[in-house]
């Protein structure tokens, strides 16, 4: 196993949480980021401690700007260097677009895009110094087919898929990978407002599990999928196909 | 640390990051440029990365465009770490 740690946005529930739960079992001491809920995160790491594996809850706000260095730092010091990092912090505020206003705009924009592309930046360089990096974004089937009602949300995870090919082909030389995973439909908080009809266009006809999601951000984290860099995996039933 | 830090320490750390980037030991003169040494922008941002661990000092986008040689870097970090 090599000597650091995983970061995993986002993780006190949902999709973070398998994440952060799944990287541990594969080995990483992971830090657990949260915005407001400290009592799931830290029930998040009373499970990866419970099952022998190493975690810490880290408070902080992907999109401010300050947030980047404090949990890059503090995981450091605790855990050692991020070698995979898994910006999965996300919002939606969904709206038809005339209705969309700034606020709604910029909120999702700057955690879901330029919150992973902060932390990104920052952890890029000690990774490329270690000659092992995974980045791991969580996009969306949305920011590759679009859908009515989320202007901002598809903008910030096609934006999200762009970056990921472009620091993909950055970083490569230097063993980095860096991929997005796109779910479809998946039970969490964010879909729960979602009726049944939807899955009638997802030919599985069901949603997929934050667990199935974390599997394949494990796969990426891994010594076996050093030659996949610039993907965007999609994991939505075969919604896509 | 930084207040204590020498022309002479710059050197040696930065032709020891040059030589694990790639470039001919030899070859790593002041007037060097980093073209020459088959050292393109990675190489450099990677440079940038270790001059920033090793003391702290930032090298920018814009001193990038600008940097040419080694002798210029060499001067630059000389100047931001004292």
């Amino acid at each position: 196993m090599r000597e650091g740690s995983a970061l995993v946005t986002g993780a006190s529930r949902g999709i973070g949480a398998a994440t952060a739960r799944a990287l541990a079992d594969a080995g990483w001491p992971v830090g657990v980021n949260y915005r407001s809920d400290a009592d799931a995160a830290a029930k998040v790491v009373e499970e990866i401690e419970a099952a022998g594996g190493k975690a810490v809850a880290l408070q902080g706000d992907v999109a401010d700007p300050a947030t980047p260095d404090a949990l890059l730092k503090e995981l450091k010091e605790r855990f050692g260097t991020v070698l995979v990092l898994v910006n999965n912090a996300g919002v939606s505020v969904d709206a038809l677009t005339p209705q969309i206003d700034d606020e709604a705009w910029d909120k999702v924009i700057d955690t879901n895009l330029s919150g992973a592309f902060r932390l990104i930046r920052r952890a890029i360089g000690p990774m490329m110094r270690a000659r092992f990096g995974r980045v791991i974004n969580m996009a969306s089937v949305v920011g590759i087919r679009g859908n009515p009602g989320q202007a901002n949300y598809a903008a910030s995870k096609a934006g999200l898929i762009a970056v990921t090919r472009t620091v993909a082909a950055e970083v490569a030389r230097r063993k980095v990978t860096v991929n997005a995973v796109a779910p479809g439909f998946v039970s969490t908080d964010l879909t729960a407002d979602l009726g049944d009809d939807v899955l009638e266009a997802v030919p599985l006809r069901r949603a997929g599990t934050p667990e199935e999601v974390a599997a394949c951000v494990r796969f990426l984290a891994s010594e076996e999928a050093a030659y996949v860099t610039g993907t965007i995996l999609t994991v939505d039933g075969g919604m896509s196909a | 640390m930084a207040e204590t830090v020498t022309k002479e320490q710059i050197k040696e750390k930065v032709t020891e990051a040059l030589v694990e980037l790639g470039a001919d030991k030899d070859a790593i003169k002041p007037e060097a440029e980093f073209e020459a040494l088959e050292l393109d922008s990675l190489d450099l941002v990677e440079l940038a990365q270790i001059v920033e661990e090793e003391w702290g000092v930032e090298i920018t986008a814009k001193d990038m465009e600008t940097l040419k040689t080694v002798g210029q870097a060499l001067d630059i970090i000389a100047e931001r770490a004292s």
